[in-house]
């Protein structure tokens, strides 16, 4: 099996409509990525391309309508797509492009244009639900999240003031990310979060990502490939992925055991025995508040429930000293959600972080690896990568 | 690093300070309820919840289905459920589906069945026992918990159409009812 190193990463702004079309967001994004590898097209064998579901867009087979955007003319393409989790499969696709020898080189591209579906994208969102027995019911999308951060909430006996400091915490972050959405970042206080308008209780508005605009891209390459560039290279030491069964309403939903099973495939591909000790920087998928906790432990770099309580003492910090710091990008809360270019931007904030390139955000302890991990389709796919020095 | 990207504003589209280009689209589909579930509605058109039971692991699963996505194996029992549950968990919605707002809040939750396996629960509305409406989540959270005993509201006989609205939503109960 072939390692595969990250060259070069690309991002644009993120914003909640963007002027440019899916096409010209994916190109900005994947020409910054190829100018960093100091690549040209031609240098690159295969292209990955995730992005959420057509009907945002009202364009079918989005990939291929993408894919002039992606660089994917006259080459090998491949479109995937788990909803959340779409951003973090796509490096995993591109991982297993390279890994399994036939290609040296692979540019991954995740681009979302959640704006273009009026006045808002959650009436599509709906059709994620059962059509026999929830969609009847006049479901709405933020129902299936409040439910599980009801039910993570009531088992652990967490205190929704604690779960608020998650969005204290990453919206102070975003404020140093230079891609961040109008709006999102600030600083806020917990009272401010708690106290924001009611969705769906308990989920407020200051506890939900936004809609987004945006795209990002990495450049992947074989070891073979990547050796002429130097010590100085991130390569990717674990990828794991998993989907729970879809009838969510039998799944017990204080606990994200997908999310467990991803990240015990990541850890053993890369060796690691004690997360906790080995893992030094995360950026786990928060498009509310709780999820950044209940993904933390599903990670198993907290117990069951003990999540809350080290955020509290400072441990997800951007500047803690003896603890991981977590989404230190400002995260979906923090940055935005352009769901599929939010989880690779993830992505990106890793390789920035190991690269010493995260500047305002770069974590203040040593980072040698670090995770990112993103999730999604009906509450039901984890996916995890790892990268390291 | 310098990052690309023009942020429009939300007046630029209604005032048409941008080219933009609209598309409508219409869609309508009829899908066929399939074996399980066409018994499960059945069943709801005489008021009766119906789990599915796997020979395996012994699971008494509702939602019903053909065959247990655990063992991948078939299932091969019918089995009369309550029409009561506990509250598994809930929210308290202020959200209409377009994400437009309501005045008064909803109540879906997920309401573990009576009779089938534990945690083997379906997503439905809890109302309130009296007036059926919610004035707002303070009242919600006097009579809704993790855990609260409730049961089903029947639609009338006559209007049943073996649908899951069959069931209009599910009140709170005194325990031991």
């Amino acid at each position: 099996m072939q390692k595969v190193a990250v060259l070069g990463a690309g991002l644009t702004k993120f914003s909640r409509r963007a002027k440019e079309t899916g096409k010209e967001l994916a190109f900005y994004a994947a020409k910054m990525a190829l100018e960093e590898a100091g690549l040209e097209i031609d240098d690159i064998d295969a292209v990955v391309c995730v992005s959420a579901p057509d009907a945002f867009d009202g364009v079918h087979m989005k990939g291929e309508y993408l894919s002039d955007g992606c660089g994917a003319s006259k080459k090998p393409f491949m479109r995937s797509y788990v909803g959340g989790g779409s951003g973090v499969f796509g490096i995993i696709n591109g991982w297993y492009h390279i890994a399994s020898g036939h290609f040296n080189t692979c540019l991954v591209v995740a681009e979302e244009k959640m704006s273009s579906s009026m006045p808002h994208p959650q009436g599509i969102f709906n059709a994620i639900y059962d059509q026999f027995l929830e969609r009847p019911l006049g479901v709405n999308l933020l129902w299936i999240f409040s439910l599980e951060m009801q039910r993570y909430m009531s088992v652990h006996k967490i205190p929704l003031e604690t779960i608020a400091l998650v969005a204290v915490k990453n919206k102070k972050n975003g404020l140093d990310h230079p891609c961040a959405q109008e709006g999102i970042p600030g600083n806020y206080t917990v009272e401010e979060i708690v106290n924001s308008e009611i969705m769906c209780w308990p989920v407020t508005r200051l506890m939900v990502s936004p809609v987004t605009d945006g795209a990002a891209a990495i450049v992947l390459a074989s070891y073979d490939f990547a050796k002429k560039f130097g010590k100085d290279v991130i390569w990717i030491e674990g990828v794991g992925w998993c989907l729970d069964t879809s009838y969510w309403t039998n799944r017990d939903l204080y606990y994200p055991r997908y999310v467990e099973y991803a990240a015990r495939m990541a850890y053993e591909m890369a060796g690691i025995k004690d997360p906790k000790k080995e893992i030094h920087v995360v950026e786990p998928y928060d498009p509310f508040a709780y999820k950044e906790l209940h993904h933390l432990e599903g990670l198993l770099l907290a117990e069951k429930g003990e999540a809350p309580k080290l955020l509290e003492k400072g441990f997800w910090d951007r500047d803690t000293e003896n603890g991981i710091p977590s989404s230190p990008s400002g995260g979906l809360l923090g940055v935005g959600n352009p769901i599929a270019a939010a989880g690779l931007m993830k992505v990106i904030e890793i390789y920035w972080q190991l690269k010493g390139k995260a500047g305002k955000r770069q974590v203040k302890r040593e980072v040698k690896r670090g995770l990112a991990q993103a999730w999604g389709d009906l509450m039901q796919v984890g996916t995890v990568v790892i990268l390291g020095k | 690093m310098e990052f690309k990207g023009t942020p429009l504003k939300d007046r630029d589209i209604k005032e048409k300070k941008v080219f933009y280009v609209d598309w409508h689209v219409k869609a309508h589909y009829a899908w066929d309820c399939g074996i399980a579930l066409s018994y499960f509605f059945e069943g709801l058109k005489n008021g009766k919840i119906y789990g599915r039971r796997c020979p395996k692991c012994k699971r008494v699963m509702v939602p019903p289905r053909m065959f247990c996505e655990l063992c991948f194996h078939p299932t091969d029992k019918w089995i009369l459920l309550k029409d009561t549950g506990r509250v598994n968990t809930f929210s308290v919605s202020y959200l209409n589906w377009d994400a437009s707002r309501r005045e008064k809040p909803q109540v879906p939750a997920v309401i573990e069945i009576d009779g089938a396996s534990e945690g083997m629960g379906i997503l439905h509305l809890i109302a309130h026992p009296e007036k059926i409406e919610w004035e707002n989540l303070e009242e919600v959270l006097k009579y809704i918990k993790v855990g609260t005993k409730v049961k089903a509201v029947w639609k009338d006989e006559k209007e049943r159409e073996g649908k899951i609205t069959d069931i209009k939503y599910f009140i709170p109960i005194k325990e031991g009812k």
